[in-house]
């Protein structure tokens, strides 16, 4: 029935693409999480009245995040061609879309740690510093804990948004579901190709969303 | 400090200046102050008045810009680092809002400041145990911040701040969040902690009923200034400062007494209405028997009241005194020489 309704369909190639988006997807939002998080915690410590206010740290940190965070995606893909090459060798395949997924995702993630790690009642961490807490005490045992929820809320919007970054990457040869819906369905004319590769990607947002909800609701204990 | 007496804690010409964007703002202006070991010692003011900026003072959260800060021996105005935060395992604090790490269970949040400590595993759980006990939350153990009442968070809170065996606690307005049975309940705790580990409390509170109930001295703050101090009994008998009146008034003169008074007053114009101030033993004396057989005048009771100090008990009476007018100016004269303080509240007509 499915050969029927999709005549045009390779169901091998369109498994070995969905395969690509999952593999660029999982890669690059566990490296995203941790990068965003650890700028995350820079740009809240070293905000004001915090345990590391600095401004200048501050300064940087904020400005770095925010270019990246403006540059179009499409845009910063291009820019980064010449630095993917020297890392990777190549401009083409999954791999080589890691880096702009990473470089494009981080920034955008680490705004969405800050704004957890604001959220957190300055009075605890009065609590652990009166108890002789050290920062990295600080960080570990009641930073990262009680900003788990939106840690991981943040984390699913950001994961959603990167299978978005995968599509794009596709376009310029990245391969994954992206890749085979503009080659072969688009530029072909092959319109079911186009439907299934949509239909997939939307089944792996879907999971991803519903896996996200499951483990913020889990880890929030209020 | 008095000779032979320790001193926990003292503070020396402390002043503290905040930049603000209003230009410079002092939180507490050259404060000396002593407290001793094994004391309840409470700070009262109105909020703004320096006290949160004081008590911060005293476990190094807050530096002065001038003076010295001495707790437990540890010059927390100078000392950082490592010594600083082994300091602070030794002058712990509780807070108004608790600060419980909603993360953590009951047991983990009082388990926490013993893995600042470093305290093995088998020890912490042990010791855990024995402060949940403590503080009565028995069954409690693996409950959330969130599953908890007020109080109980409070309870948390002080087995949290006790898990290091501190010498002195501090105590950031306690029961502010709590409803008046629940502050009684805490209150009763912190003493009960007081005595029978020998630990310094020092607290402070815009309730005057929190200073009646559990400190041995007060002192009041108005404006970053220490403006009177004293014995608590002694304060609440002979209030200087008008806002230390203000404070005793919290106390004696409820509302309520204020209108059962205006009331009397227009119900019975006749007579003189007149408070009596019992202090210590004095409220054991039968002054009003004596009055109506000695004086010939009717005595009727509008209102008491006695409150229960640490060193002692503080009573007020309101009674209206109706008679013949030269009755009435005898017994007033003999009220004088009782050694209860009288004041004369309303004259008839």
């Amino acid at each position: 029935m499915l050969t029927s309704l999709f005549p045009n369909v390779d169901w091998e190639k369109m498994w070995d693409a969905t395969y690509e988006t999952l593999y660029m997807t999982t890669i690059s939002t566990v490296i995203t999480f941790i990068l965003g998080l650890v700028i995350g915690i820079l740009l809240f410590l070293s905000s004001p009245n915090q345990l590391w206010a600095n401004k200048i740290v501050n300064f940087l940190t904020g400005s770095i995040v925010n270019i990246f965070r403006s540059i179009p995606f499409i845009v910063l893909i291009i820019l980064l061609i010449p630095f993917t090459k020297f890392l990777l060798g190549t401009i083409r395949g999954a791999d080589a879309a890691l880096p702009a997924l990473i470089i494009g995702a981080a920034p955008f993630y680490a705004r969405m740690v800050l704004i957890a790690l604001r959220e957190i009642d300055k009075g605890v961490i009065e609590a652990a510093r009166s108890m002789g807490a050290r920062t990295s005490t600080i960080i570990w045992k009641v930073l990262i804990p009680e900003s788990l929820p939106a840690l991981m809320s943040g984390l699913t919007v950001t994961a959603v948004a990167l299978v978005g970054y995968t599509a794009m990457a596709g376009i310029i040869g990245a391969g994954g579901l992206g890749n085979l819906a503009f080659l072969d369905g688009f530029q072909r004319n092959r319109s079911d190709v186009t439907l299934m590769a949509t239909i997939l990607i939307l089944i792996v947002v879907f999971v991803i969303q519903w896996i996200g909800d499951f483990i913020t609701a889990k880890t929030d204990k209020r | 400090m008095r000779k032979g007496e320790f001193a926990m804690i003292n503070l020396q010409n402390i002043t503290k200046k905040y930049k603000t964007s209003n230009g410079e703002l002092t939180a507490v202006k050259d404060v000396n102050l002593s407290i001793k070991k094994g004391e309840i010692f409470g700070i009262i003011g109105y909020s703004g008045a320096g006290k949160s900026t004081m008590i911060r003072l005293l476990n190094g959260l807050e530096k002065p810009t001038s003076g010295t800060v001495t707790v437990n021996n540890q010059e927390f105005s100078s000392i950082k680092g490592q010594k600083l935060r082994d300091a602070r395992q030794k002058v712990s604090m509780i807070f108004q809002h608790f600060n419980l790490l909603w993360s953590r269970t009951v047991a983990e949040n009082i388990a926490f400041p013993l893995e600042i400590a470093g305290v093995p595993k088998a020890k912490r759980e042990a010791r855990v145990k024995e402060l949940i006990t403590l503080v009565g939350l028995d069954g409690r153990e693996k409950a959330y911040p969130s599953q908890l009442s007020g109080g109980q968070k409070q309870r948390v809170g002080i087995a949290r701040a006790l898990a290091n065996n501190p010498e002195v606690l501090l105590c950031d307005e306690a029961t502010s969040a709590l409803d008046p049975e629940t502050t009684d309940a805490i209150l009763d705790l912190l003493v009960d902690i007081n005595e029978r580990l020998g630990l310094t409390i020092v607290l402070i509170t815009h309730e005057m009923h929190v200073i009646r109930k559990i400190c041995h001295r007060v002192a009041v703050m108005e404006a970053g200034e220490i403006v009177e101090r004293g014995e608590v009994l002694q304060v609440f008998q002979a209030p200087q400062a008008a806002i230390t009146k203000k404070f005793v008034s919290q106390i004696t003169d409820t509302k309520e007494t204020q209108e059962t008074v205006a009331q009397i007053k227009a119900n019975y114009p006749n007579g003189q209405l007149v408070k009596l101030i019992f202090v210590g033993e004095k409220t054991e004396q039968p002054v009003i028997s004596h009055l109506v057989k000695q004086f010939d005048v009717e005595v009727s009771i509008v209102h008491g009241n006695i409150s229960q100090t640490k060193n002692g008990a503080y009573g007020t009476l309101i009674v209206q005194i109706d008679g013949l007018v030269d009755n009435v100016a005898a017994a007033l004269s003999y009220l004088n020489t009782v050694e209860v303080q009288t004041e004369v509240i309303a004259n008839a007509n």
